[in-house]
């Protein structure tokens, strides 16, 4: 199987630009855990992080951490590189993925360990954390096996 | 009260079309001024008369505009939010509601895009660490470094679950760029006009799967203008009054950053965000989509024609790739011919301005796809973040 080089993606196109409203969700990434955001209020998950709650409009959000596995939602399979940097990495994938414990939440990731031929909506993943930089800390996800 | 009928385009000028980045030094500013004369010459009124300015994600205000043409008096100026072609629509209908409400009486409608060599619409996010042009941001954090860099991207993982819930096939996006073709070959201006078979389409390269070249729009700079009036002065005008029956802008309210954030809800993400634009309008035209003889489609992207066409309710949803297959939007012959212009796929990318300059074509029967006795004609603009917006013009 063909697995791709780490990172996925290069190094440079990972420099985080964080505020006071995502620098939890960045250091919860860098401590391995995938936060989403929950309404203290009512219980509804956003993402990315935002100031208000976009179901009660409640100002008191907290982020609840998740196991970190999912579905795969959608994907594309990228072939010309938008930036030349990308040019070496191609074809790569983008995939949304649907967090099983934070429903109604996609995350915008890469499934880093499965060929383009082989990832399809609804296959089960999980995050596969990674570290372009040191202390910036991505979740990107890999396939997952699921034992009925 | 309802714009219903009120008011007229009167008339309609385009620049020259370039390829991205080749229109030379000419500024953008001109490149609106161009556009704006040819259609107060097409209207057969002065320029001094335009007391009225409404545009879109354009940085060419009223404050720029009138002075370089020396407008007396400026008596509304407006702008739609949005950087893209989703608020072409919505500045046509300012217009109509501006001189409704009494605002003014001459308010042309003018877009132009040019665009930099570090500025391109195609890479949006490209940058190192992403951002519109301002360096990295935080709400590109979330995309940008997992590649999500750009408009095709983000509208191909739409087209991709529209694939996977209602067995869409590649032929299926491949007809639409197809069919725009044949149009465009009868449109002098329209910059793509060699033939295209779906053979050439399968043999195109990727650009995100699901999407291909050419399911992908040209990237050009040019400008378009519209002059709208009260239908009493239109009639008094040499051209044949457009009427603007309806118009309206907006979107369901979780549609917002849909195309970068990606979270719209799953009942409305397999769509074009136009459902709820789509239903406003007939209601205020007081027409159905089996009124609609002709329509200009924003078509940025292959796929969203589709989208667009269940939301408009051409043909059912999930329905629309057999749709356009069977010929339906195929001009002369097809049940509703679309982009008879050739659309952004191969006439030209100026943001929507030429979909609605061809309807007013079709309506005074000078289009070079003419649809015989067409009398009622749809114009859309986006899918893209809220609002996009669609007008439905009638002879």
């Amino acid at each position: 199987m063909a697995t791709k080089a780490s990172p996925y993606l290069p190094a440079d196109i990972a420099h985080l630009n964080p505020d006071e409203i995502t620098q939890g969700y960045w250091d919860s990434c860098s401590r391995r855990e995938l936060a989403i955001q929950r309404c203290t209020a009512c219980g509804h998950f956003q993402h990315p992080p935002k100031q208000i709650c976009g179901s009660c409009r409640a100002f008191d959000l907290a982020l609840a951490p998740t196991s970190g596995r999912g579905k795969v939602f959608t994907f594309i399979v990228v072939h010309h590189p938008v930036h030349p940097a990308l040019g070496p990495h191609l074809p790569y994938n983008v995939a949304l993925v649907e967090l099983e414990d934070a429903p109604g939440v996609r995350i915008v990731t890469n499934v880093v360990d499965t060929p383009p031929e082989e990832i399809q909506i609804g296959m089960p993943v999980e995050v596969a954390w990674e570290e372009p930089h040191p202390g910036t800390v991505l979740p990107r996800f890999r396939r997952r096996e699921v034992n009925e | 009260m309802s714009i219903k009928d009120r008011t007229c385009i009167a008339g309609v000028g385009l620049t020259d079309y370039y390829k991205r980045g080749q229109s030379g030094d000419k500024s953008a500013l001109l490149l609106c001024c161009e556009a704006i004369i040819a259609a107060c010459e097409d209207a057969g009124i002065d320029v001094e008369e335009i007391d009225g300015f409404s545009s879109y994600a354009d940085s060419n205000s009223a404050a720029l505009v009138a002075p370089a043409l020396n407008i007396p008096e400026v008596r509304y100026s407006n702008s739609v939010w949005g950087g893209g072609g989703g608020g072409a629509c919505a500045a046509v209908a300012n217009a109509s509601a501006a001189i409704t409400a009494g605002f003014a009486n001459v308010v042309v409608v003018y877009h132009a895009i040019k665009q930099s060599p570090t500025s391109r619409f195609g890479q949006a996010f490209a940058r190192t660490g992403g951002g519109y042009g301002a360096g990295g941001t935080p709400g590109a954090d979330f995309i940008a470094p997992f590649g999500l860099m750009s408009p095709p991207q983000m509208f191909a993982l739409i087209v991709q679950r529209h694939m996977y819930e209602y067995g869409t096939q590649p032929e299926h996006l491949g007809s639409v760029g197809v069919t725009f073709r044949e149009h465009a070959r009868r449109n002098p201006k329209a910059l793509m006009r060699e033939p295209l078979t779906l053979d050439d389409y399968f043999a195109s390269r990727i650009i995100a799967a699901p999407l291909r070249l050419f399911d992908c729009c040209q990237e050009n700079d040019g400008a378009g203008a519209l002059i709208v009036v009260s239908a009493e002065r239109a009639r008094d005008l040499e051209p044949r009054p457009v009427y603007i029956m309806a118009g309206a802008q907006g979107g369901h309210g979780r549609w917002g950053e849909a195309i970068t954030d990606q979270q719209m809800p799953d009942e409305i993400y397999t769509t074009a965000g136009h459902a709820e634009v789509a239903r406003n309008l007939f209601q205020m035209a007081g027409v159905g989509p089996e009124d609609i003889d002709v329509a200009e489609l924003y078509d940025h992207f292959s796929g969203m024609v589709l989208l667009q066409l269940e939301d408009y309710g051409f043909c059912e949803r999930g329905e629309s790739g057999p749709f356009v297959a069977e010929g339906n939007i195929r001009w002369p012959d097809g049940r509703l011919p679309v982009n008879t212009h050739g659309g952004n796929l191969s006439e030209v990318y100026l943001h929507g301005t030429t979909h609605m300059v061809e309807a007013v074509r079709q309506l005074r029967g000078t289009s070079t796809a003419q649809v015989k006795d067409a009398e009622i004609a749809l114009v859309t603009a986006g899918p893209s973040p809220i609002p996009t917006s669609s007008l439905i013009l009638r002879r």
